[in-house]
């Protein structure tokens, strides 16, 4: 076999709740030290212990960071799953076993090489607590995986050393485990395989985190004060990481006092209804959810729209309907949060690609939302939001002041005669509002109920109309506003793919694969709602638009049917919602056989 | 209807408080409600309450849920910010406003519907959370504004206008709230303003989470014969256990009392309040008497009202939390951003 190196798919079958995620980062995090671009998909139960949990790692000299459908070397620590890890490799790839216990001899493949390393039998000789035993296999299989594929010890034994900081015993322990499968490798097995790591300046400048990370992150940057939330996979890490990075940078020196306040919440009516209370009040607010949790926060949401309370919240996605799968990615909530609550309403929604953009439209959430005084949805997912990722280090502009919108000040307030709170004095359909608290003169009541542009109680039909109607004009101003979309095109290509999010990786990576069998097609990738002029320009120039998203009801296709004036017949569907996070083969053959289907009619 | 403004006509033979304002300073818009609805009452009492207190009128924050109860808040305190929120959810908006800016005074009002039926989970939640803030429960025993379905707090044996008989236990916020761990837990009824303004008073500058129940009749759906919320029957079964008086910071207070009957209790603002015990064997500071006391006496079927328990000590949510004392709304952005240095001292952890 030849020698492919850097260019390789690593998948690890364990069973959860083994402390393997530790050792898979530490693996993972290794060759991103050695430069080489690499990506890690985890694929967790919904449960806490004693599930098959697999984790993906992707090495890949081009850098791309969507699956790629392949698995090269698959390490079977898992008993109850051996058949299908076994089935998973590709041919000529391997599977690396614990020869411990004797293999059932049935299953075997012709075309992958097995390696068998007695790794709990290592392990049971030097390590005595039954936990350590369990977690020392896993750190075993890295040790062993080191010197299969050539990885640079010293980077191991550097991030061990960060990783339990001052705690000598675990570092001493961690690396007896490692070099006891380094060295079992080293003495019996052919290594390196030909399918290696060669060091490279790649990862220079970049880091490897989850997008909640970021855009926890991103909300302390915002100035948010106020957080609301109620625990649910896949959002709970973005509400953990805003508190830790509020507990580093929030705390008040002298006092030990909190410039911050987090409410975990009954549930999430009262998780949004207390970003409201706290929006209405001046202070920036967020919540972090997933389906369920915007479900039921639906009434909020409409009364948030009608009386014009900004308000963030992020939903990272998971599989509905319903429960659904809770650790599976989908991008199934786009029309559920473009028009949650009942009447007519429409919301502003930020579509982020990966953690880098959790952070900077975190921060853009805030500002639109107090700028355009209503909800906006960053709409995440699963995979961007709980995987870590390879980004470049993201940078913060110094002069950077956040967007308050419209807000009378108290000075403001003392020299106007009379403030009304739903007039439309800039004709962008956006109102002055003031906080409570500042002056007299600045008082008003938010209603829910029919109000008329003065703020009063209305069931007038043409005053009630008046501020709906208004709303629409606001809603069209966000157009404007919103992120614009990324757009790779070459003059004269008339094929082109409209996506989101996170199959942001999976496309690029198709329209490579497209590019070199001679298919050339475009790319537009929507990061707002409601769309921009481009979104609109860009259909109008292509005479087919492959439309890929991650869920059954092709979402986004019906968001442009309905929010553009496209024609129905030039989009295409190509859609992926199994809850494992989309993949360039499905894009390329999708697009190849209709390609060749229109050529041949 | 709310589109129709008083006449503000001069008034300078009316009283004035410390800053000079009279009692038609603190009023909102003329109420909607039936003439004789126990609510109006209650209306004027936090509007005479808030006056008597001198506290400027656009240091308040009101908020409400649904009902008839819930419309009230636009017939106080016009200067005053307002928020209607969506059924039974407003004590989480109440929250957040609180968490954004921990110094306005903030008042809320509900019904038995919005906060024992729909909003039950959120009424209890925000009293764990001890929010400082003043509560209050209009409570008639039915949905006035959905005309006249009985509520969760309806009793057990109580009739309908049309005759239907309630047969499930209702649930009484009084002992919910203290068995809940309630810090301040009082009742009154709209027809005793004596006993009501000095509670409202109390409540107000409670530090934490005041929970008052009033009840307060509907004339329209709930006043009739046989119902247990009535202006008769209420006050055939009223018994008032403690009664409070509120005093400023500051003036004497023991003298114009009998030792051993007073009870002096001081508010964080070094306010007090007083409260005089009806009965001997009451200790509106021990939990557990109040609620035996409490249970003996409803099971005679007999209302028992006053300030039944309070604890000035426990803490309330943003102590818990360890908020810095200025509103977190506005603090500058400086002191929140981290700047660049930190996003590179954090990114590098990531490496
Ligand atoms: C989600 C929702 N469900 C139902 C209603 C209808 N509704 C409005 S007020 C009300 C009951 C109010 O009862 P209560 O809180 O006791 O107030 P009261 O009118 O008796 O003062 C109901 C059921 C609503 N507004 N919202
Ligand atoms: S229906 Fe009852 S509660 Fe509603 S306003 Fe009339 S009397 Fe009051
Ligand atoms: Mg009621």
């Amino acid at each position: 076999m030849p020698s492919r190196s850097n260019d390789f798919v690593i998948k690890i079958a364990n069973v959860n709740g083994t402390g393997s995620a530790s050792a898979n980062g530490l693996l993972m995090k290794a060759i991103f030290r050695m430069g080489i671009p690499v990506v890690g998909k985890n694929f967790f139960p919904s449960n806490i212990q004693g599930l098959p949990t697999w984790f993906e790692i992707r090495v890949s000299r081009e850098g791309y960071v969507a699956r790629s459908g392949r698995v090269d070397i698959m390490v079977a620590m898992n008993a109850q799953t051996y058949a299908r890890d076994l089935a998973d490799v590709s041919a000529g790839g391997y599977l690396i076993y614990d020869s411990t216990w004797s293999r059932d001899k049935q299953l075997a493949r012709d075309d992958v090489t097995l390696i068998g390393i007695p790794l709990a039998q290592l392990v049971n000789a030097q390590f005595e607590n039954v936990r350590a035993r369990i977690l020392m296999k896993n750190v075993c299989y890295v040790g062993a995986l080191a010197a299969l594929l050539d990885i640079d010890m010293d980077v191991i034994k550097q991030l061990l050393k960060e990783t339990f900081a001052d705690k000598e015993k675990l570092i001493a322990g961690n690396l007896k485990a490692i070099e006891l499968g380094y060295n079992y490798v080293k003495e019996y097995c052919d290594c390196p395989l030909p399918l290696r790591l060669e060091p490279m300046h790649a990862t220079d400048g970049y880091i490897m985190v989850d997008g909640n990370t970021m855009a926890g992150l991103g909300c302390v940057f915002a100035g948010a004060t106020v957080g609301a939330w109620y625990p649910i996979t896949p959002s709970t890490s973005l509400m953990d990481a805003f508190k830790e990075f509020c507990e580093r940078y929030r705390v008040d020196r002298g006092t030990g006092k909190h410039r911050y306040c987090i409410v975990q919440a009954e549930d999430e009516l009262a998780a949004i209804g207390i970003v409201l209370g706290a929006a209405w009040n001046g202070a920036r607010a967020f919540t972090p959810t997933s389906g369920p949790g915007i479900s039921l926060m639906n009434e909020f949401i409409g009364f948030a729209y009608y009386t014009e309370i900004p308000a963030v919240l992020f939903d990272v996605q998971r599989v509905g309907p319903s429960t659904g799968m809770p650790t599976r990615t989908q991008q199934g909530d786009l029309l559920l949060c473009a028009y949650a609550s009942h009447g007519d309403t429409r919301h502003v929604l930020l579509f982020p690609a990966d953690p880098a953009e959790c952070f900077h439209f975190a921060v853009t959430a805030f500002d639109l939302a107090e700028r355009l005084q209503t909800p906006v949805f960053v709409m995440s997912d699963l995979d961007i939001g709980m995987n870590d990722w390879m980004i470049p280090k993201v940078h913060w502009d110094p002069k950077y002041a956040p967007d308050r919108g419209k807000v009378y000040s108290k000075e403001q307030l003392e020299n106007m005669q009379i403030f009304h709170r739903y007039t439309d004095n800039d004709g962008d359909g956006i109102c002055y509002r003031t906080f409570p608290g500042v002056h007299a003169r600045g008082a008003y009541f938010t209603r829910g109920s029919g109000h008329n542009r003065h703020g009063g109680y209305t069931e007038d039909a043409a005053d009630y109309q008046d501020v709906l109607d208004r709303l629409r004009r606001k809603h069209d101003t966000a157009k404007q506003l919103v992120p614009t979309p990324v757009i790779r095109s070459k003059k004269g290509v008339k094929t082109a793919i409209v996506s989101l999010g996170s199959c942001d990786g999976a496309v690029r990576e198709a329209l490579d694969v497209l590019a070199r069998e001679g298919t050339e097609v475009n790319y537009l990738r929507v990061r707002g709602f409601p769309f921009s002029q481009q979104v609109e320009e860009f259909l109008a120039h292509h005479e087919q638009v492959f439309v890929v998203e991650q869920n059954r009801d092709a979402q986004l296709k019906s968001l442009l049917l309905l929010e553009t004036t496209v024609d129905r017949n030039k989009l295409i569907s190509i859609l992926h919602y199994g809850g494992m996070p989309i993949d360039s083969r499905g894009i390329v053959s999708g697009i190849s056989d209709a390609l060749a289907k229109g050529a041949a009619a | 209807m709310s589109f129709m403004q008083k006449p503000k006509v001069s008034h300078s033979q009316l009283p004035r408080n410390e800053l000079g304002l009279t009692v038609r300073d603190y009023e909102g818009s003329m109420s909607t409600l039936c003439a004789g609805c126990g609510h109006d009452s209650i209306t004027a009492a936090v509007i005479q309450a808030f006056w008597e207190l001198s506290i400027e009128p656009y240091k308040v924050a009101k908020m409400s849920g649904i009902g008839c109860s819930s419309k009230t808040p636009t017939y106080f305190l016009s200067q005053a910010h307002g928020i209607n929120a969506v059924h039974g959810r407003m004590p989480s908006i109440a929250t957040g406003a609180n968490a954004a800016d921990r110094n306005l005074y903030y008042v809320g009002i509900s019904g038995d519907g919005d906060s024992l039926s729909i909003g039950l989970g959120q009424f209890i939640h925000v009293l764990r959370r001890n929010l400082n803030m003043l509560y209050i429960i209009e409570n008639n025993g039915v949905y006035g504004l959905t005309k006249g379905q009985f509520s969760a707090s309806a009793d057990v044996g109580s009739k309908a206008k049309k005759g239907e008989v309630n047969q499930q236990p209702p649930i009484d916020p009084v002992i919910a709230a203290l068995t809940l761990g309630g810090s301040f837990v009082a009742r009154s009824f709209s027809g005793d303003k004596a006993q009501l303004v000095p509670l409202i008073k109390a409540g107000i500058m409670h530090n934490g989470f005041a929970m008052l129940d009033v009840l307060s009749p509907c004339v329209t759906f709930n006043d009739h014969e046989d119902s247990t919320k009535s202006y008769a029957h209420t006050r055939q079964f009223y018994h008032p256990a403690v009664h409070a008086d509120f005093v400023l910071s500051k003036k004497p207070i023991r003298t114009a009392y009998d030792d051993g009957e007073a009870m002096p209790v001081e508010l964080h603002d070094g306010s007090t309040v007083v409260l005089r015990k009806v009965s001997k064997d009451y200790n509106p500071t021990n939990r557990a008497q109040a609620y035996s006391y409490l249970h003996e006496h409803q099971k005679r079927g007999e209302i028992v009202t006053g300030l039944l328990y309070i604890d000035e000590d426990q803490r309330e949510m943003h102590d818990i939390s360890n908020t810095v004392s200025e509103a977190l709304r506005d603090l500058a952005y400086a002191e929140l951003c981290p700047g660049n240095a930190a996003l590179e001292e954090t990114q590098n952890l990531y490496r």
